[in-house]
């Protein structure tokens, strides 16, 4: 099952390393990952896209609350959530299909950032499943290149993902 | 006032009362080493940077208190990895620190210069690269107290040269504070009362307890609580001198080498209360068949620790000892239901005593001298009261069997990693801890050749620790796992070229007696034991002696392979 998780970490050197190095040397999988600074410049937030059972994403959540320069971690599955991400596409634009790249990128709210004599080059932010349902269709005209964020996600509502500092980590319960 | 960097990390040590530390110098640590000159410090020179890392963590389990070890950049640094992985594993406080090349130079291929923070990242409990002297009081406090608080382990601090060499004013800080680091040492105390009911609902409970009984101090409120619902106790290796060793309660250690009563009981509970230990594969076996019938409690200071290899019913964060305070408070609450859970349990009871009494540890003598007489004599000679280093492999496991452990912090192993070449320098840093007590390594003639250099440092520094070489020219582990499962082809695994080791001892200016006959073992043991130096004692035992019982790796704890 695929899960976004968030991480605010100390805006330190060496904390992606620690994150990243947890996720290989405990053979757990990294689907995409994005990192920057938050409102406050001294936490930085991870997005972690990921996919396991129960039992590892537990322990995937468990293992990042352990590191020290870790502050916080939110696992959005238990959470109403808005995610997005962005993808820019090198497309083969002919004389034949141009159209219907434009048509396409258009029906995606997405936007032509740059043309050449031979491609477009288009950017499209949505869901996950926006991002891939764009891709099937414009596969077929002949995608040159592909460059994606990963998701970055945030809860509804008036409710944030703070730094708070008085619950242990880790829970009580285990 | 202004101090160098150098200055600074000698008054830091002060400040957290280290009164020894196990170094190896280097071009990048000149001036931490000139700072350290004629300081209120005692210096204790190895003779090779995993030497320091041991001897420092054999300090900190002996003592409980936090071991510090300082060496050079490059190699000095990488080869401390080794010991720091161990103390790691084993959950040890320590403190590391590493020189480094300057900052100029940090990333350049300079002259001795290893990525030692990335290198130990997933070794260590957390660590440090110093780039500016004026963070470097408040690193080294947060080093210390990552290191002890909590699930305590290693953290490694490296402090490049010219960080040493700068001034910077020095004010200790008088908190730490971590916004990322909050142990839960408090059970919760829901978690706690459903789990009381459940043990007092129990017909054929279990106590598994593991070194989280040592690394809390809770030895005593183990003894009260187990005591207090009758409950039989099976130690994990880490677990050792936690519970008396010749408690009628006590099963011995459970898992590959476990003793029948541990290993059935734990195969057969309906509850298991696990407390401070983490449910390694060496202790388990096979996991689908672990405790598969029983409901699992499980109380422990690391959340990773908990549901990691095995599901638990009931997890309780937080530390042994509290936790198991406030289990004994609610079980007195409950003294109707205690009458009846006792009757209930009786039967139970008598069935581990019957196995206890069918199967316990044994073996046969024979022409030649056997290894475990060996080490149920130097139980017998000192009593429980000796501190026990052991090194990996089959000493390890003997002596685990053989010695009744009687309190906590008196047996030094390498439970976690398995690191052969532990226990010597251990013994060294658990003898510069406590200069009065005896200190002896059980060792085999493989693993004593990995770090037999510090008996330099043994003689040096007058550390008589005993070195008893259970000696059977071979890696004998090794050569059990091919006599039992690759058709006795002993591949990689006869030590066909061994010391003199009397002589080698000699040498070095220590002492060296050989055992090759039964008779003499007590004679020269009390001998060793008594003569007040680093001593070596070969003693030549039978080279095909296996140590049982085994459960094959992968197989159920109740299908063990007895003598």
């Amino acid at each position: 099952m695929r899960h976004i998780i968030s991480v605010l970490v100390e805006n330190e050197f060496g904390v992606l390393a620690r994150v990243a190095g947890l996720f290989s040397g405990r053979g757990f999988n990294i689907e995409s990952l994005c990192v920057a600074e938050t409102l406050d410049p001294t936490v930085s937030a991870m997005t972690i896209a990921t996919r396991g059972s129960e039992a590892i994403l537990e322990q995937i959540l468990k293992q990042l609350n352990k590191l020290i320069n870790v502050i916080k971690v939110v696992d959005f599955r238990d959470l109403e959530h808005v995610s997005r991400e962005m993808v820019l596409v090198k497309i083969n634009a002919t004389e034949r299909n141009r159209e219907e790249i434009l048509r396409m990128t258009e029906i995606f709210r997405g936007r032509v950032i740059d043309v050449s004599a031979k491609t477009y080059t288009v950017e499209i932010t949505g869901t996950e499943d926006k991002i891939k349902a764009f891709l099937t269709l414009v596969k077929p005209l002949g995608v040159k290149e592909l460059v994606r964020t990963g998701s970055i996600a945030m809860i509804r509502g008036e409710k944030m993902i703070q730094v708070s500092e008085k619950e242990p980590k880790g829970g009580t319960d285990g | 006032m202004r101090k160098n960097g150098a200055q600074i990390f000698v008054e830091a040590l002060k400040m957290e009362g280290v009164d020894t530390i196990f170094c190896y110098p280097g071009g990048a640590v000149l001036y931490i080493t000139d700072a350290l000159y004629g300081a209120d410090v005692r210096q204790i020179l190895v003779r090779h940077e995993q030497g320091a890392v041991h001897a420092a963590d054999g300090y900190a389990r002996a003592s409980g208190r936090v071991g510090v070890a300082l060496v050079t950049s490059g190699p000095g640094a990488t080869n401390t990895v080794t010991g720091i992985a161990s103390a790691y594993m084993d959950s040890v406080p320590l403190v590391v620190f590493s020189g480094q090349v300057g900052t100029m130079l940090i990333g350049n291929d300079a002259f001795q210069e290893a990525d030692i923070v990335g290198i130990t990242r997933p070794c260590t409990k957390h660590n440090y690269l110093v780039k500016d002297v004026r963070d470097l009081p408040r690193i080294i406090k947060e080093a210390f107290y990552i290191a002890r608080s909590g699930r305590p382990g290693p953290v490694l601090i490296d402090i490049p040269k010219d960080v040493s060499a700068a001034m910077a004013e020095f004010k200790y800080p008088e908190k730490v504070h971590i916004r990322g680091y909050q142990p839960t040492y408090a059970g919760h105390p829901g978690q706690i009362k459903r789990a009381v009911k459940l043990i007092l609902a129990a017909k054929k409970p279990v106590l598994y307890a593991g070194g989280g009984i040592i690394t809390s101090e809770a030895a005593d409120e183990l003894l009260a609580f187990a005591e207090a619902l009758s409950l039989p106790v099976a130690n994990t290796l880490m677990g050792l001198g936690g519970f008396p060793g010749i408690h009628p309660q006590f099963l011995g250690m459970l898992g590959m080498h476990g003793t029948y009563a541990a290993n059935m009981a734990v195969t057969q509970c309906d509850v298991l209360i696990a407390i401070g230990a983490r449910f390694d594969d060496r202790a388990t076996g096979r996991t689908d068949s672990f405790a598969s019938h029983a409901k699992i409690i499980h109380v422990d200071i690391d959340p990773t620790s908990i549901s990691k290899n095995i599901r638990v019913d009931v997890p309780i964060v937080g530390d042994a000892k509290n936790v198991m305070k406030k289990m004994l408070e609610a079980v007195e609450e409950e003294k109707a239901t205690l009458r009846e859970y006792k009757q209930g349990i009786a039967e139970w009871l008598s069935l581990l005593a019957d196995w206890k009494k069918k199967y316990p540890l044994g073996y046969t003598k024979g022409k030649l001298l056997k290894p475990q007489y060996v080490i149920e004599r130097i139980y017998e000679l000192t009593k429980g009261k000796a501190i026990i280093a052991t090194e990996v492999g089959q000493n390890q496991m003997w002596t685990a069997q053989f010695y009744k452990f009687m309190k906590p912090r008196t047996i030094l192993t390498s439970g976690g990693l398995g690191t052969m070449g532990y226990g010597f320098p251990a013994a060294l840093g658990a003898q510069a801890a406590h200069p009065d007590m005896l200190v002896v390594d059980i060792a085999g003639d493989g693993s004593i050749q990995m770090n037999i250099q510090e008996l330099a440092t043994a003689v040096q520094y007058c550390l008589p620790v005993k070195v008893v070489i259970l000696n059977n020219g071979c890696l004998g582990m090794v050569r059990q796992w091919q006599q039992f499962f690759y058709e006795k082809r002993y591949s990689c695994s006869l030590l066909q070229c061994t010391p003199d080791f009397v002589k080698l001892a000699e040498a070095y200016g220590a002492v060296g007696y050989a055992i090759e006959d039964e008779k003499e073992v007590d004679k020269v043991l009390k001998k060793a034991f008594s003569n007040g130096r680093p001593t070596f004692i070969d003693v030549h035992v039978d080279p095909e002696e296996c140590v049982y019982p085994m459960v094959p790796a992968g197989a159920p704890l109740d299908q063990m392979v007895l003598v």
